[in-house]
Formats: C-alpha cells, structure tokens, sequence
C-alpha cells in the first residue's frame, strides 16, 4: 500500500510537471485576454505569456548574485512536488506545507537581492503569506473533518475520524462541500492573495501602474524571471485544483464539475483583478483573518458538534 | 530564430519633455490603439525591459539617469527616441542647457519623429525596433554559441 501511495506520488508529480505548466500558460493567456476585453481593448495573442517566458530565456544572464537562481529553483521544485502530492492523491495538509515551503523560497530569493524596491516586496509577502495561511490550515482541517462526517457511516473502523488525502473524496456519496461551503468562501476570499490579483496583490502585481518598480521580481531578470513565470502557472493550477476538490465526490465523472467549478472562480478572480484597487496591507491582513475566523473557525467549530 | 519579436517589453522615460509625447506613449497602450495585441508591455523596471522609450532632449540633469536606465537594462535592446525633442532637441536644441536628442547619451536604433509623436508613429517605430531587437538577439545567440 505505502509502494503503490509512493509510486502514485511519483507519478502524479511527473504529470503535473508535465501537464500544468501548458494549462497554467492557457490560463495565463486566458487571462490576459478576458482583463483585456473587460477593458475594451483587443488584447494579446491567447499565447502571449509563452512568447513573453521564450524571450526571457533568451537574454542575456546577468544576476544580483547566484544564489538568486538557486532560490528560485528551489521554489520552483517544492511547487511541483506540492502539485504531484496533491493531484496523485496525497495528503492535502503536506500539499499545503510544500506550496507554503515553495513561497519561502521565493521570499528569500527575493531577499537575497539586497534590493531595496525587492525588499519591501520580500516583505509585503511575508504578510500575504501571514494573512492567507490561517485560511489554508483551516481549510485542510475543515475538508479532514468533513470527509469524516460523510465517511462515518461507512468505514468509520478504518478511518477514526477523517482523511487529509486528496483521494478519498472518490469515496464520499456527496461533495464535501455541502458540509463546508463557510471554509470554500473562506478559501475563495484568501485565494485572490494566493492568485496575486487585485486588491491583494501587493508584493507583485503584474500591472506595471501600481507597483514600485516591480516588486519581488524587481532585481530578477532573464531566466530569473522566466522561472518566476512558470513557477506561477505551477501555482495557479493547484489553486485552482483545490477549489475543484470542493465539488468531486463519487465517481470520476464529477470531476468536470471540478473542472468548471476551478473555471468559474478563475473568471471571479480576473473580474474582481479588474474591479479593484490595491488595498493597504493593514486591511488584507485584518480582513483576511476575520474571514479566517468567522468562516473557517465557525465551520470547524459546527463540524466538531455535529 | 530569435523571439524577442512578439514580446517587446518597454520602459518609458521622460527627459524634458513638455508631457506632449508622454502622453501619446502612454494613449498607445491605452484601449484606443491597444499595444498590447502586439505584445507591448509597459514594465517599470529596466530589468525587464526590451525597448527603451525616451521622450524630451537630454540635458546636464538628466543625462545620467538615461545612461543609467539603458546599462541597467538587459541585452539585447532597443533605444527608440520619440518624439522630435528626443532625436535632435526640437526646438528646444539651442536652448543653454540642452545638449541635444537622446544619441548624445545613449546609442539610438529608431527615431520616431513628431510633435507631438503620434501613436501610429510609436506603433510603427517599436516594430521596427523589434526587428532590431532579432538582430541582436540573433548575434548575441551566435556569439554563445561561438564561445561554448
């Protein structure tokens, strides 16, 4: 059993090293488009963000330090290896743990730089990073105990109370969001943080207009920087991964429902990347543990009642 | 092949322009003509930016940050002067502390003349730019190639 979890791990991490940098890229072109069209204008090719990472790694290698790179690197595995945990089926809690290593990493490359334009994004993402993550633990405590209300009638033998594994959901007879839709909104609210969309995106916008100089990626160039973009793409599709978890239940076929469900919130996020102004750090980190607290604490506290 | 061509990344610097052309950069990006169907990104930092846009004449004050922005920059890149101040100083080139366009600072690829320089002008200038640009891509790709 820990062979065939380990081979599947194994597995689930090559193909999503494979597969989501070509739908992170689709979705980046995506939207770049739609936030064009919101805009009135025509936009670029759907293709766009390709063309832009192809033209970093062209340019000439000229970096602050080498140990930049190897930052960087480093993000970029980790948020692999937490992609291939959570789409073999793992552990959701270790998926977390690994994506919140991956953004170290890249807080730290940030740092290295000695910077002060980068600096001050290294630390706006220290709090970005501060203001979602309560969400996320709680989300992952949530989906355990859910899993374990829906599960109990059946195997409760087996599993004491819940499962942290992303793949026993396929066992559940209802989604587990009928049972923590509190933790979704939750989770919708932190994941325009998580998204680097506006208001929230205060360590790098990808909007040249509201950020001072550019951010965490301010001394990154090059390949650097075409890294920064991939590791991006990495990230969006396990966002967007975990909010499909929310609507998979039963058999393989509710994984289109997943599938759109990831869609929908992806469209909220560019809607909402384009409604908005950045907001002060002191707001998102307030706002974002109220909604931490009231929504995530309050779901987990009804589901221990229950 | 070089790729440089459908993803010029710009920075704009104003020298001591009267804003006129500031503004007709900036109206390229805007809905109206829409750079970015082309791939044309305003970016704030010379890091990473492909093309560099100079607006205004160079003068005592200014001619240090306009070479600091374009060696800050990475290769390969275009300079393109807009707007008639930045090729030769318009009619500003005789005032006393003008010393003339930007190619007294920096080495220029385009010149984009006009007063002020109109958006299908600039559209016009940064793809011929980005012809450049392949060129220069393309030697500095020889060039590794060359010594690996």
């Amino acid at each position: 059993m820990i062979a065939f979890g380990f081979i599947a791990a194994i597995l689930g991490t090559l193909g999503f090293a494979i597969l989501a940098p070509i739908i992170g890229c689709l979705l980046a072109g995506l939207d770049r488009v739609i936030s064009a069209r919101m805009q009135g204008r025509v936009g670029p090719p759907l293709l766009q963000p390709f063309y832009d990472v192809r033209k970093l790694f062209e340019k000439e290698r000229v970096t602050v330090n080498g140990v930049q790179d190897a930052y960087v690197i480093c993000a970029l595995i980790f948020a692999i290896i937490a992609g291939g945990i959570f789409f073999s089926g793992g552990n959701l809690l270790m998926c977390v743990f690994v994506i919140t290593l991956s953004s170290l990493f890249f807080i730290i490359a940030a740092y290295s730089s000695r910077s002060p334009y980068a600096e001050i994004g290294a630390a706006r993402e220290t709090i970005q990073v501060m203001a979602y993550e309560p969400m996320v633990l709680l989300f992952a405590v949530a989906f355990y105990m859910a899993t374990g209300l829906i599960l109990q009638p059946y195997i409760s033998s087996m599993l004491p109370a819940g499962s942290f594994d992303v793949a026993s959901v396929f066992l559940l007879d209802k989604p587990v969001i009928v049972y923590i839709w509190p933790a979704f909104l939750g989770l919708m609210f932190i994941l325009t943080i998580k998204l680097r969309k506006s208001p929230f995106d205060l360590s790098l916008s990808h909007h040249a207009h509201q950020e001072i100089v550019r951010g965490m990626t301010t001394e990154m160039s090059g390949s650097t920087l075409g890294f920064v973009e991939i590791l991006h793409w990495y990230e969006n599709v396990l966002f967007l991964g975990w909010v499909g978890l929310f609507f998979v239940w039963g058999g393989p076929i509710t994984l289109i429902l997943g599938v759109v469900a990831a869609l929908a919130a992806y469209f909220l996020e560019i809607l909402i990347d384009n409604n908005f102004a950045r907001v002060k750090w002191q707001f998102m980190l307030k706002s974002s543990w109220a909604v931490a607290l009231i929504l995530g604490g309050i779901n987990i506290a009804v589901l221990a009642f229950l | 092949m070089a790729y440089s061509s459908k993803s010029p990344w710009v920075i704009h610097y104003n020298g001591s322009s009267c804003n006129g052309c500031d503004i007709e950069v900036l109206a390229t990006l805007c809905p109206g003509f829409d750079g970015e169907r082309f791939g044309i990104i305003n970016t704030g930092n010379p890091k990473h930016a492909d093309i560099f846009l100079v607006t205004g004449s160079v003068n005592e004050q200014n001619i240090d940050v306009v070479r600091q922005i374009y060696d800050q920059m990475v290769e390969p890149k275009v300079v393109v002067a807009c707007g008639i101040c930045a090729c030769s100083g318009g009619i500003f080139h005789d005032c006393y502390n003008v010393i003339g366009g930007v190619d007294q600072a920096i080495p220029v690829d385009v010149y984009a003349p006009g007063c002020a320089v109109r958006p299908e002008t600039l559209i016009d200038a940064i793809v011929q730019g980005i012809a450049v640009l392949d060129e220069k891509a393309e030697k500095i790709k020889a060039k590794r190639k060359g010594l690996a």
